[in-house]
């Protein structure tokens, strides 16, 4: 058929157009959707002024206690974003044919993962830049700029990290139990990674436990920035975050393709 | 019966039909039986689009139109049997490009815009409509700087309905596609969907009106329990199903009525009486001379509706 001959001839997708579109319209989804995002800024913020800014003055030995709980409150919105955006978000597009609808059409499947993520890895900078300004400014928190710019890289790698989670969740969990399960998974994990409080102040029992949860791993790089960091190596810590991601991928990846063969 | 005095309605059709035949077929299921775990959605159907026609698929739930359609779209794979759209795979992208849907959602992104929809879905196909063009089609003007969960029902199906033509597609599917419209809106989408097909598009929908089906489609595919039981045009359909409707007032009674020939039901309405027939023209003739006082006569091809009970009550 000579008109599809053509047809194919002609077909390049501008790809990194698509990526830029795909990403800015989930960025302000996100945005506009208020239960998300006034939630995921407000919490973080909020626990950084009730338990960091209130600790201004305190230290443990050389350790800021205020500068030690940016870090922890960095990491919990960071996780925050990167569940609920991706979780919840892609669980509700899931079950609300949306998915489909997109998946039937032209929309390359990486341009929209890239999306989710890169929304996340954004709304989880604007908590960050937001805490670091705040501690900053209440905090007597003194950083140094190439500190901050690790610090915003770190958030980008845990974003991405964690994004791999929110995936696997948004395929397992029904949508309409996805928040509440995101909830049972991400706050006592950050309250037993010490991302609340630091994890010295937890009674001993909890804290052998922590290395068992990758969210520890991921507030122990963030604090190496500040050498707050315990007494595993930092190499440990890689490991176990990379090991982490790489598990939910694949796990979402089998998944997904379990899926799809019993569709 | 008479050949002639249905040729007017199927003659420019049957022509119609002959030129496509010898087209490329646009899309085709070969030979697909789709299971799941237990039961068995469709079993060995064949199914081809030809260009330029709209092609309705109508069956009660659970026929499996919705399965025939992401087969078609290449959302899920078949247990057995060839899809082909283009003729190639319906999961390549350069297929997809060339193809629009309109699936059922129940959610869409509600906080954006019907305008940033449209740019997004836009961007995906390499020649996609002008955006006033599509605004136009799908009868957008006024409300594309809304956003989408401040649409009323009728206008949600109307910005999907733009996400599925924006790409300027060869092939459309739309499922349900005039759910929640009301009758002025939905005319208006009707002349849209023979608009697709007078510029050589191809439009396969599934509809539960059957209104819609007789007023829109070349050819009707009626599937029941994943079976193809009935293919045709509308008019074929209503006339090989249970005959033609013979209503009149007369003084015979029910059961010399009910015995003759091809006679297959007999049923009273106030002062006048229903019979349906396949022969109606014999049961005319005798009726007329069994009766001089007939008055009132009517016959009429059943509604498409009723012809689709026939076929699904089995």
């Amino acid at each position: 058929m000579p008109a599809s001959a053509i047809a194919n001839a002609i077909t390049a997708p501008n790809l990194p157009r698509i990526f830029r579109k795909e990403t800015r319209y989930e960025f302000l989804k996100l945005l506009r959707t208020k239960s998300f995002s006034l939630a995921t800024i407000g919490f973080p913020l909020m626990f950084y002024v009730l338990f960091g800014i209130a600790n201004r003055n305190a230290y443990a030995g050389t350790v800021h206690i205020a500068k030690y709980m940016l870090c922890g409150y960095a990491c919990f919105g960071l996780i925050g974003a990167a569940l609920f955006g991706i979780g919840v978000g892609v669980a509700f597009e899931i079950s609300a044919g949306w998915l489909e609808l997109k998946r039937a059409s032209p929309m390359p499947v990486a341009a929209y993962l890239f999306a989710k993520c890169a929304s996340a890895a954004a709304f989880g900078l604007v908590i960050v830049v937001l805490l670091t300004i705040i501690g900053i400014a209440f905090g007597d928190v003194h950083i140094a700029t190439s500190e901050f710019a690790k610090m915003l890289a770190m958030t980008v790698i845990g974003s991405i990290s964690f994004a791999s989670m929110g995936l696997l969740l948004a395929l397992l969990v029904p949508s309409n139990a996805a928040a509440g399960i995101v909830n049972l998974i991400y706050l006592p994990m950050s309250f037993l990674s010490g991302l609340w409080m630091p994890i010295r102040f937890m009674p001993h029992w909890l804290q052998s436990f922590a290395p068992a949860l990758p969210t520890y791993h991921l507030a122990q790089l963030m604090l190496s920035i500040f050498h707050y960091n315990d007494t595993i190596s930092l190499a440990t810590h890689w490991n176990a975050l990379i090991g982490f991601t790489l598990l939910m991928l694949g796990s979402s990846w089998l998944v997904f393709h379990n899926k799809e063969q019993n569709a | 019966m008479p050949l002639a005095a249905i040729a007017y309605e199927t003659e420019p059709i049957a022509d119609k039909a002959h030129a496509r035949a010898q087209a490329e077929p646009v899309a085709s299921l070969t030979s697909i039986t789709k299971r799941y775990a237990a039961n068995t959605a469709l079993d060995a159907i064949n199914l081809t689009l030809r260009p330029g026609e709209i092609v309705a698929l109508l069956g009660p739930n659970g026929a499996g139109k919705s399965t025939a359609i992401k087969l078609l779209l290449g959302l899920i794979g078949p247990t057995s049997g060839t899809v082909r759209i283009f003729g190639s795979d319906p999961r390549e992208a350069s297929t997809r490009t060339r193809v629009g849907a309109m699936l059922q959602v129940s959610r869409v992104t509600e906080t954006l815009r019907v305008r940033e929809h449209l740019d997004l879905f836009r961007s995906y196909y390499p020649h996609p409509l002008p955006v006033a063009a599509i605004l136009d089609i799908a009868q957008l003007h006024g409300i594309e700087d809304k956003l989408f969960g401040q649409l009323s029902g009728g206008q949600k199906q109307r910005a999907l309905f733009a996400l599925a033509i924006c790409g300027n597609p060869d092939l459309v599917f739309l499922d349900e596609p005039t759910v929640g419209l009301d009758i002025e809106a939905r005319r208006a989408l009707w002349q849209q969907i023979r608009n697709l097909a007078a510029q050589g598009k191809t439009v396969l929908l599934t509809t539960h009106y059957l209104e819609e089906a007789d007023a829109l489609a070349d050819r009707v595919i009626v599937l029941h329990k994943g079976h193809v039981i009935r293919e045709g045009t509308p008019a074929d359909i209503k006339r090989n199903s249970g005959g033609r409707t013979i209503r009149c007032r007369t003084t015979l009674s029910r059961e010399l009525l009910q015995a003759m020939p091809t006679v297959t039901s007999v049923t009273c309405q106030q002062d006048s009486v229903c019979v349906i027939a396949s022969d109606a023209e014999a049961v005319v003739r005798e009726m007329l001379l069994l009766d001089a006082s007939l008055s009132n006569l009517e016959i009429a091809i059943p509604a498409l509706e009723d012809a689709f009970l026939a076929l699904t009550s089995s």
